[in-house]
């Protein structure tokens, strides 16, 4: 258990986790120092990917190209990315509706994602998932998923597969907080527990379980501390704090990958959008929203990345505009893939 | 040939597939050290151990949860309900989970599990416990549904089922376990899902019954026989996919139909096969199609108002006797 993380466990109140985050800067700089510098990078550029391309899909969706639900990450980049980074490639994971971004950071092709978004036959499946179904079996990626809590049992059967199989693969699996009320978590977590799954849970707690705020859904504040009733390894993490997540996840992997025990992590974030694209944000305010910002997880890692000396301002430009042009190109294969021929709708009913 | 009981050939489809593949593991509420709240998997912990016969908590939505990851992930899970009633715990799994995966994922993931279990009523266990479930889980594209009702049937079927590379939803039926029948000792004995079986010739009326309706038929098919009247027995075997081409050339020979099912009628597996044959052999019927089901109300307790509920030997002699007009 971290030390400093114990403390915020009173509360999800931004200030005071600041206050924290403040109060660990020295390790977190150290932190910075003992990664290797092309990583850093990569999550930096990949959390400004992250924002742009979720922008984007804000934007195109206004415009009519994507159609149904869309649950956009936005706020939310350090948990995906953090915890992704120290994942090999043989890794599994899994997540709900809103997993755009972790499907991308784990090996999807962004265009894929986003072609998918247009339902079009160049999408990563072929357009017949779009925004809450993403998959790829060549990187690992077992789906977003569009049942609350539905995931979290299949999780639990990839890192069985994995621990029956003899390898030292593991599996995460991301949810929001909602989720943790269903009773497919309780199960799965005892499950996890008794054999020994090597599965990572990953509550990423945004606060809201779409206009519902976790003060009226949830008895207990302390998500984290749902591992408890299992016997299960669980830890509070500043889901603002990149590196913070990075930290956390190395530890429940290395648990996982000696003897399979399995982990529960809850990671304090914020989505800054609506749940999804309908949503007209009635339930929190504007300053709320504003309040949160402050803690913006792509500025805390800049600066605190620029204070180590890794990046300045111009990579960041930089950066940023390979992110916009990269976004383009993305956008690009999407408007250009054809939409799925009509014999698409009868076929992957049935394996032959 | 050996002659076994349903339950003792359900045991030796599990063994020989256990042994055939190290993919393939068991798990269920008591199917190990308890060896099987049915003895279906008699004997199987004791030869394989905790990696492939694996008992799991009561806590259904999570082990099918389980099975539908660890069968993405590549093995070849058998997961038991100790009964179908138990499995609408299991249903998010089941029908937004396995029955979904392959399409969702484009055709990437394959989700090669079996879940079984006794489907059906047993003698006096009440309304939770006697339910037929076919056509629940036949209405959800993705899913094979398998009913035997021999025990080479189901032997084979089984075998069948857990070399499938599709969730396959398996029923078996508690009072028909200790049926018996000769089987083929045959290690590589399959039976392809999806293919009917006349269990008895006929000229004058067909009975489609699965499951528990099978033994009915037969014996109902004898009597009526004394009585000069010549019924053929169809066991679709499979209720998806479903063989109709078999129901409609017997239908086309016999000119005449009685659906025996055990599941509530209304939308029920029976209902589909009425109107399949209505679509594929409308001009060769000289009597409305007759359905036998299991009454409209949850199963009582009192086994007189069980045996009510229930379809019966007399119920389908009845039934035959009135789409011959006799």
């Amino acid at each position: 258990m971290n030390a400093t993380a114990e403390k915020v466990t009173e509360t999800i109140d931004p200030e005071t986790v600041h206050a924290e985050y403040l109060k660990r800067r020295k390790t977190q700089l150290k932190m910075i120092k003992e990664t290797p510098k092309e990583k850093l990078l990569e999550m930096l550029y990949q959390m400004i990917f992250a924002r742009r391309f979720e922008e984007k899909c804000a934007e195109v969706y206004r415009m009519g190209k994507i159609g149904g639900f869309c649950h956009l990450y936005i706020g939310q980049e350090a948990c995906g990315i953090g915890s992704l980074s120290v994942l090999r490639p043989d890794d599994m994971a899994i997540g709900s509706y809103r997993t755009h971004v972790q499907a991308f950071v784990k090996g999807i092709p962004a265009e894929q994602v986003l072609a998918e978004l247009y339902g079009k036959i160049g999408g990563c499946v072929k357009g017949k998932g779009g925004s809450m179904h993403m998959f790829s079996a060549e990187h690992q990626f077992y789906g977003g998923h569009g049942i609350v809590g539905g995931q979290i049992g299949v999780a639990l059967g990839m890192a069985y597969a994995a621990k029956y199989k003899g390898t030292d693969a593991v599996a995460v699996c991301y949810f929001g907080e909602a989720a943790a009320n269903q009773g497919i978590f309780h199960e799965s977590a005892n499950m996890a527990q008794l054999w020994k799954i090597p599965v990572i849970f990953i509550c990423e707690n945004n606060v809201y379980g779409m206009g519902t705020s976790q003060a009226r859904a949830m008895s207990i504040k302390n998500i984290a501390k749902k591992g408890d009733a299992y016997g299960m390894a669980n830890e509070f993490v500043d889901g603002m704090d990149v590196m913070a997540v990075r930290d956390a996840m190395q530890r429940a992997v290395d648990r996982a990958r000696k003897d399979g025990s399995p982990t529960l992590l809850e990671v304090r974030t914020y989505r800054y959008m609506g749940h999804s694209m309908s949503d007209p944000g009635n339930y929190r305010t504007r300053d709320e929203i504003a309040k949160y910002q402050e803690r913006d997880p792509i500025k805390l890692f800049f600066d605190s990345l620029k204070e180590a000396k890794v990046v300045n301002d111009k990579d960041l430009e930089e950066f940023e505009n390979r992110a916009a042009a990269e976004v383009e190109k993305c956008v690009e294969y999407a408007e250009n893939s054809p939409f799925p021929d009509d014999s698409e709708l009868l076929t992957d009913v049935f394996a032959e | 040939m050996a002659v076994l009981t349903i339950r003792d050939a359900l045991n030796q489809a599990l063994r020989e597939e256990i042994l055939r593949d190290e993919n393939v593991f068991i798990m269920g509420e008591e199917v190990a050290e308890y060896d099987g709240a049915y003895k279906v998997t008699r004997g199987l912990w004791k030869e394989f151990g905790d990696k492939r016969v694996v008992d799991a908590p009561i806590t259904e939505l999570g082990f099918a949860g389980l099975g539908v990851g660890a069968a993405m992930a590549g093995l070849r899970p058998v997961i038991e309900f100790m009964t179908w009633n138990f499995s609408i715990l299991a249903a998010d799994q089941i029908i937004n989970n396995a029955a979904k995966m392959l399409y969702m994922s484009g055709g990437q993931f394959k989700v090669p599990i079996v879940f079984r279990g006794p489907n059906g009523s047993a003698f006096q266990v009440s309304s939770q416990h006697s339910q037929a479930l076919e056509a629940f889980y036949a209405n959800f594209p993705g899913l094979k549904v398998v009913m035997p009702s021999t025990a080479a049937d189901a032997k084979g079927l089984l075998k069948s089922a857990i070399r499938d590379d599709n969730p396959v939803i398996f029923m078996e039926q508690e009072t028909m376990y200790g049926m018996k029948g000769e089987v083929p000792e045959d290690e590589d004995f399959l039976i392809p899902l999806g293919v009917a079986d006349v269990k008895r010739e006929g000229t004058d009326c067909t009975i489609v019954a699965r499951s528990f309706t099978v033994p009915q038929a037969l014996k109902a098919a004898e009597e009526l026989e004394k009585e000069g009247v010549s019924v053929e027995v169809v066991d679709p075997r499979t209720i998806k996919p479903l063989d109709i081409d078999t129901i409609v050339n017997s239908v086309k020979k016999t000119n005449r139909l009685v659906i025996a099912e055990e599941s509530h009628s209304f939308a029920s597996a029976g209902a589909e096969i009425s109107h399949q044959v209505m679509e594929n052999a409308f001009d060769y019927l000289d009597a409305p199609i007759k359905r036998i089901s299991c009454a409209e109300a949850p199963m009582p307790y009192a086994r007189k108002l069980e045996v009510l509920a229930l379809p019966s030997v007399e119920k389908i002699v009845k039934a035959v006797k009135e789409v011959c007009y006799l």
